[in-house]
């Protein structure tokens, strides 16, 4: 932590500008009032005491006030600056992706007749000078100059730039891959980009900009927080200024020093310093997880998320169905089953294939491969698969009413078998799983159903816990998927989803959305398709995957650079600790204000009104010291609390009113005892200096 | 409609508004409320007023002094409270000294009342009730505490002849507790009690 | 002591016990009196007579048109009144008023605040008062009232461009709740010997042979408004303290409860409007701990008589009626600097200094606790707004109170409206002290009791005004050029900038669609918002006015303690 607060130094000394400090209200008070006290600090030996000014103080007093109140204000910048220095970081390995680079642009890219552009007229062009619509041909070794998606061909590409990520992606025309961003590179083949980005306005720039915070824009929270920290800023500047006519009427004025200390004590200096580095250190969070929120907005907008719309493929479940169980019919074999199943789906090369072949060799099956077996590729036509081995056995696997069918050709099933057949497929079906009838016809005989292969969908570890978790925040999951309500209702029920979207077409995601809208709801979701994208764009948080479309990543206002969709309720979690963050520091802030008036007006007044000495409760050594030690408390604070703000505060996925009263402990109570330890150890130090 | 020509509007109607209301409010309800009240309760609505040898010689709910015209306490009347009402239990200006508790003016008045009633009733300072002592909110407060009234007892009966123990008597009877048991406090109006006090024969 | 204590719960529980049997039927009274979508045949003929369409309903800043309109007609009115009062019947002789306190009278009884600069004995004649005074009396009650609805039918609504209809509701305000309640509370103190009738003095010759001259009047009707409407302006000098005004223990304890019977059953009205009563019982909780906290420490400073006079004299009762004793001084003094009543049965210049500043720190938390009829629930659910704020960012949401979100403009009104009140105060006591001309005067003419019970006169005298309270250190000789003048000022914009900022909340909380309640929600019925908000509300004040106060009666009562 030390070393990054010295490297931010000058930059928190620089930011005392006051054209800059302007745009902090609170600090900027703090800032006129060290100036103020500076004046005071220097005049003072050659003028002499205000008169009236009650006891007159140490000159050293001014002066250990005045360099105070500086020191507050450079705490406050130093948060400020610290938070961006660590995107600076991140900023710098993005803009060394950036540097120019040569690029062969296409003219008169002609995609109907020559979509490879192999016979195209080409030109060697720096990527600078390219705009948008441009066409570009990259081959392996390039580096592709700018945003865009491929128009033409398939490469592997090295995103690590980026992502961070060193495994190769594909990137292919066609499809949601098809988006590649300038600055990586092209390990393999050759593709034809078009360029979707206007220079200086590459998702790169964009993302350099939003780290190092220059994009930053107050989100409509910090504003509404704004308004309250001024207002209260204001309150205590009448307070103060109202103190001398009042004490005036006693003759027992206090001198302008003492006064703006009890400004800076009272107006909330420690959420007004750390407030604008919580939100730049809530962006970098995301940043660490590979998340770009395009506004902070959107960050904020996440933590307000009510409805979290989830797709099945990829974020519920692994992705791919697969075999679970072998379900054999009538007086079929467990082992017969199997051994049929793995032989008809050794040539599979689909993910299910191959399941079923790991699921059968999983129950000691090893036969190998029979020699001269011919292929029968799954169509579309018969949905089937399978072989016909060299002897004439045919083996066949496939929807239940194809490979039905198929065996009625020959023979047939006998009603009581077709009955048992029936119900496994019911039950399977029902279960949220796909049956694959397996079938078998002996050379010349009659075909004969074995059974059932259970393929099945299957949900991603510990998913259940973590909907469990939402549902304690307040949020509700919804799956998006594309199976029959049957199936659907399965998997939400395994998953531990609230809710689901069978036969959901990109139209019907759209109107979910507008319709949870409607009630009220804040909905989040992620999408790669170009048909997410007016979901995306729709939904108050829309995550687009950085494998996804270029369309996908402008409708959405996040895209995840892992592409992983469950991010969702990571990006969530951020947002929620963002404004946590903030409140917290806030109720700290204003409870730290009852220890310090304890400090101030006893200070302040019990020499005058002897009364008032009792106020004094911290027993502080001298006038001097009291309100010193208030000072120095004030600004230490803000520095201890500069780690607590980029790291958010902890968040634990409970209940709101459980969240309330764990930071109302420890920030609001906590708030008010802590400075009265504070101010007393400092004071116990203070009162060694000579003349406090 | 404009703001301009609303504002207009409303202040027209918010004129008639308040001169309906005016009427309705101000005239019928406190006509009908003085109406119902000499019908039902005509001696508390003139101010329950008390006769002593059949003339009106106050009310029972307001204090009056017992004094000589100077402010010198006739020593055959049980005395009120002091009042700070105008110069004294002026009914045309109610109200309290609204002293504070540090004032110097306050402190005098109170060291001057314990001083005088030291005298009267050659009692010590201790045994003087503080109602004896401090002027009430209105100055027309019509009560003083049962400890006062006794503490008078044997110089009212010193000063009329009589004896000490019939006055006791009849300042015991008219001790009135607190209502309910347990609002307000207990009290003696001195009014009332030197009505009685001057039938006593 | 102890006995005294045993009192001070026993007459605590009364009021308690009754205003919780209260809190169900009135408030859902009041409900259905705002809600319902039938007019009675005397409002009909009073809608056509004023010429409004009772149907059709008001956009805020019409609504707020409508308020100012009323008011300000009613401020000329009253002023005019007080102007040409020599010409009027039954002014008992009395002369015209002059302008500064004819305007700071008219201000002060518009905006239910009913300080009085003037001795009414003296100065206003049956006519002003019940013409004029009284009628006000009923009027910026039912106004206080309606703002209040205003706000929580907005919180109700979904979607909604208005909030109601002004005339609809003051009349109903008026004529549904308060005139009904003012004739039954006028009946009852006749019965306990306020006087109603319309005789001027009357001179009897004492029992002891002097003169004294007992006053007549309209005094009941005037009194069971004053007290049910939260105004508190005395027909006497010497206010609920007044033997006519207040005659006995139990007629105080009854305008103790009709004090705060209105304030502590809007919660329940809230709560029925925005079909959640949880949420009124949440606030009326929040009020009821103010309220018995507060009058346990005045009550307990009371009777520790501490200060120089209260242990020279044996004990704090200087300034205090013995017919309802210490106990029953402070329970009702509680009651009126919590309820912005303003009305005192006893002299808060004269309790001790800790006492007379508990007092003071009653109106400084802003009159919410339970506050005056209708201003103490919006205030209320104002600082509710600034506290959910807070505690919203603290879970992770942008904060919303009854599924309304609190964002930059809701902050920005409800940031406007504490500001206000405590601007007033400090600016108005600090340029007391500060303007060279202004400080001889109010130094040399107002202050009765110098030093540091000086300050706290004029300190006051600023809160109350600006709270709308009423109540007063009533040594201060307020009726001077500037005490009349800034008081009014105090009064004005004390009650109308905050009724605007409320009604443009309103306006704001109206056009939203409410966010559906889940676990992320906060819930705004629980005791840790309850204690939230108490929290809010202490804090808000303490830190407001700490310094005035310290210069005060800290100062003053520490010393002495």
């Amino acid at each position: 932590m030390t070393s990054p607060l010295i490297t931010a130094l000058p930059t928190a000394a620089r930011k005392l500008d006051p054209r800059l400090m302007w745009r902090n209200p609170v600090m900027f008070i703090v800032e006129i009032g060290a100036a103020l006290t500076t004046v005071i600090a220097i005049t003072e030996p050659l003028l002499g005491a205000p008169a009236g000014a009650g006891r007159p103080l140490a000159p050293s007093f001014t002066i250990g006030i005045a360099a105070w109140l500086w020191i507050t204000v450079v705490f406050a910048n130093l948060a400020e600056a610290v938070a961006e220095g660590r995107g600076k970081a991140q900023a710098a390995s993005l803009r060394a992706t950036r540097t120019s680079t040569p690029a062969t642009r296409v003219i008169d890219y002609d995609e109907t007749a020559d979509a490879t552009a192999e016979r195209a007229r080409v030109v060697e062009v720096s990527s600078a000078d390219l705009t948008l619509g441009d066409v570009v041909i990259v081959v392996a070794g390039q580096v592709i100059p700018g945003d865009g998606d491929v128009v033409s061909g398939i490469a592997s590409v090295d995103e690590s730039a980026i992502t961070g990520e060193s495994a190769p992606v594909i990137r292919e025309f066609g499809g949601d891959r098809s988006a590649v961003t300038g600055g990586t590179r092209v390990l393999s083949d050759r593709i034809v980009v078009r360029i979707t980005s206007k220079p200086g306005e590459t998702f790169v720039d964009r993302m350099i900009r939003l780290v190092e915070g220059a994009a930053r824009q107050k989100t409509p929270n910090e504003i509404a927080l704004n308004i309250l920290l001024a207002s209260l800023s204001i309150v205590f500047v009448i307070v103060v200024l109202t103190i001398n006519p009042m004490a005036g009427y006693a003759g027992r004025e206090v001198s302008i020093p003492v006064l703006i200390a009890l400004l800076v004590c009272l107006i909330p200096t420690t959420i007004g310093a750390l407030l604008s580095a919580i939100g730049i250190a809530g962006m970098d969070r995301l940043v660490q997880r590979n998340v770009l929120a395009m506004s902070g907005r959107a960050v904020e907008a996440a933590g307000d998320v009510t409805t979290l719309l989830l797709d099945k493929t990829g974020t519920i479940t692994y992705g791919n169905r697969r075999a679970t169980a072998f379900l054999p019919v009538g007086d079929a074999e467990d082992t017969e089953l199997a051994r049929v199943a793995r032989l008809a789906s050794l040539a599979d090369p689909t993910p299910e294939g191959s399941s079923i072949v790991t699921l059968a060799e999983e129950q000691g099956q090893h036969e190998p491969p029979a020699r001269g077996a011919i292929v029968v590729p799954f169509t579309a036509q018969t949905r089937m698969s399978g072989v016909d081995l060299a002897d004439g056995t045919q083996l066949r696997k496939g929807a239940a009413s194809m490979v039905s069918a198929w065996v009625a050709e020959t023979g047939g099933i006998a009603p009581e078998q077709s009955r048992h057949l029936d119900e496994i497929v019911t039950r399977v079906s029902e279960a949220g799983g796909t049956p694959l009838v397996v079938a078998v016809r002996d050379a010349g005989g009659d075909a004969r159903v074995l059974g059932v292969i259970q393929l099945k969908d299957v949900v991603k570890d510990g998913l259940v816990e973590r909907f469990a978790e939402l549902r304690a925040m307040g949020i509700r999951t919804v799956m998006i998927t594309g199976d029959n309500p049957l199936t659907a209702r399965a998997i939400a029920a395994e998953a531990g989803v609230d809710d689901f979207l069978a036969e959901a077409t990109p139209e019907d995601k759209l109107a979910l959305i507008r319709a949870e809208q409607s009630g009220g709801n804040l909905v989040a979701m992620t999408g790669d398709g170009t048909n997410d994208a007016p979901a995306l764009a729709q939904a108050d948080v829309g995550v687009a995957m950085n494998t996804g479309t270029s369309a996908a990543k402008e409708a959405g206002n996040m895209v995840d650079l892992d592409s992983d969709p469950t991010k969702l309720i990571d990006i969530v979690r951020i947002g929620k600790q963002l404004l946590i963050t903030r409140g917290a520091l806030t109720t700290f802030s204003i409870a730290n204000d009852v220890a310090k008036y304890f400090a101030i007006i006893p200070a302040m007044f019990a020499a005058a009104f002897p009364g008032l000495a009792v106020l004094n409760v911290m027993a502080l050594h001298s006038s001097a010291s009291a309100i010193l030690s208030a000072i120095i408390f004030n600004a230490l604070v803000i520095v201890a609390l500069i780690p607590l703000a980029l790291r958010g505060v902890r968040y634990r996925p409970v209940s709101a009113s459980r969240i309330l009263s764990r930071n109302l402990l420890i920030y609001g109570l906590g708030g008010i005892i802590a400075p009265f330890i504070g101010i007393k150890l400092i004071d116990l130090i203070v009162s060694l200096i000579p003349g406090f | 409609m404009s703001a301009r020509r609303g504002s207009a509007r409303q202040a027209w109607v918010a004129l008639r508004a308040l001169l309906l209301m005016t009427v309705a409010l101000g005239i019928v309800f406190p006509l009908a409320i003085t109406a119902i009240a000499q019908l039902a309760f005509p001696a508390q609505a003139n101010g329950s007023l008390v006769r002593s040898d059949g003339r009106v010689v106050g009310s029972a709910l307001i204090e009056q002094s017992f004094t000589t015209a100077k402010g010198v306490a006739l020593p055959q009347w049980f005395q009120s409270r002091p009042s700070a009402a105008g110069a004294g239990y002026d009914g045309r200006a109610s109200g309290g000294s609204n002293a504070g508790p540090e004032s110097h003016s306050l402190l005098t008045a109170i060291a001057a009342r314990r001083a005088a009633i030291e005298k009267s009733d050659g009692v010590t300072a201790d045994r003087i009730p503080a109602d004896a002592l401090t002027a009430s909110a209105s100055g027309l407060d019509p009560d003083i505490s049962p400890a006062y009234a006794l503490l008078q007892v044997p110089r009212v009966a010193a000063a009329r002849g009589l004896s000490e123990s019939a006055v006791r008597a009849l300042v015991e009877s008219r001790i009135q507790g607190r209502e309910l048991g347990y609002l307000g406090e207990p009290v003696v109006n001195v009014l009332e009690l030197n009505i009685a006090l001057a039938a006593l024969k | 002591m102890g006995a005294q204590l045993w009192l001070f719960a026993a007459q605590l529980g009364t009021v308690i016990l009754v205003l919780a049997v209260a809190y169900r039927p009135l408030g859902d009274y009041m409900a259905f009196a705002y809600a319902s979508p039938r007019h009675l045949r005397v409002e009909r003929g009073f809608y056509r007579l004023i010429g409004v369409d009772p149907s059709s309903e008001q956009s805020w800043p019409a609504y707020v048109r409508a308020v100012l309109a009323f008011s300000t007609a009613g401020i000329v009115l009253l002023y005019a009144l007080q102007r040409v009062q020599e010409l009027l019947p039954w002014s008992l002789g009395l002369g015209p008023v002059n302008e500064a306190l004819a305007f700071n009278t008219a201000v002060s009884f518009v905006t239910n605040t009913n300080w009085q600069s003037y001795s009414p004995e003296a100065t206003l004649g049956f006519t002003v008062q019940f013409a004029g005074l009284a009628v006000q009396n009923f009027l910026s009650a039912a106004v206080g009232i309606a703002v209040a609805v205003a706000l929580v039918r907005a919180f109700a609504a979904r979607h909604s461009s208005t909030i109601g209809n002004f005339w609809v509701d003051v009349t109903r305000g008026t004529l549904r709740i308060l005139l009904p309640l003012a004739a039954i509370a006028a009946v009852l103190l006749v019965a306990g010997g306020v006087v109603q009738n319309l005789d001027g003095f009357h001179t009897v010759t004492t029992l002891s042979g002097a003169t004294q001259e007992i006053p007549g009047g309209p005094v009941a009707s005037q009194e069971a408004i004053k007290i049910v409407g939260t105004n508190g302006g005395g027909y006497f000098n010497a206010n609920s303290a007044h033997p006519f005004e207040n005659p006995l223990p139990w007629t105080s304890m009854l305008q103790i409860i009709l004090m705060l019977v209105i304030p502590f059953a809007l919660p329940r009205t809230f709560g029925r409007l925005v079909n959640d009563n949880r949420q009124g019982y949440a606030i009326a909780a929040v009020m009821a701990t103010f309220f018995v906290v507060s009058s346990t420490v005045m009550t307990l400073l009371e009777l520790g008589g501490s200060g120089s006079a209260p242990r020279l004299a044996g004990a704090a009762l200087e300034g205090k009626e013995l017919r309802f004793g210490i106990v029953g001084s402070t329970l009702y003094g509680t009651s009126s600097t919590l309820t912005s009543t303003g009305a005192v049965n006893s002299m808060h210049d004269s309790y001790t200094a800790l006492g007379g500043g508990m007092a003071m720190i009653n109106m400084m938390l802003g009159e919410v606790a339970p506050g005056g009829v209708g201003s103490g629930l919006y205030g209320m659910l104002v600082i509710a707004v600034i506290a959910v704020f807070i505690a919203g960012l603290m879970v992770g949401r942008t904060p919303e109170y009854l599924g309304k979100k609190i964002r930059a403009r809701e902050m920005t009104l409800a940031s406007l409206y504490i500001l206000t009140t405590p601007a007033l105060v400090l600016a108005g006591t600090a340029l007391s002290f500060a303007i060279p001309g202004v400080q001889a005067d109010v130094t040399g003419t107002s202050i009765a009791n110098p030093g540091l019970h000086g300050f706290s006169e004029v300190l006051y005298a600023f809160t109350s005004a600006a709270n709308n309270n009423g109540s007063a250190f009533a040594g201060l000789t307020a009726n001077t050029p500037w005490l009349n003048t800034a008081l009014g000022v105090a009064m004005m914009l004390g009650r109308f900038l905050p009724i605007v900022f409320v009604l443009a909340l309103a306006g704001s909380l109206a056009q939203q669609d409410p966010v559906p309640v889940t676990a992320g929600t906060l819930p705004t019925h629980r005791v840790q918002f309850g204690g939230l908000l108490i929290g809010t509300v202490v804090l808000v004040s303490a830190l407001t006015y700490f310094p005035a106060l310290a210069l005060g009666p800290l100062a003053e009562g520490l010393l002495h303690s």
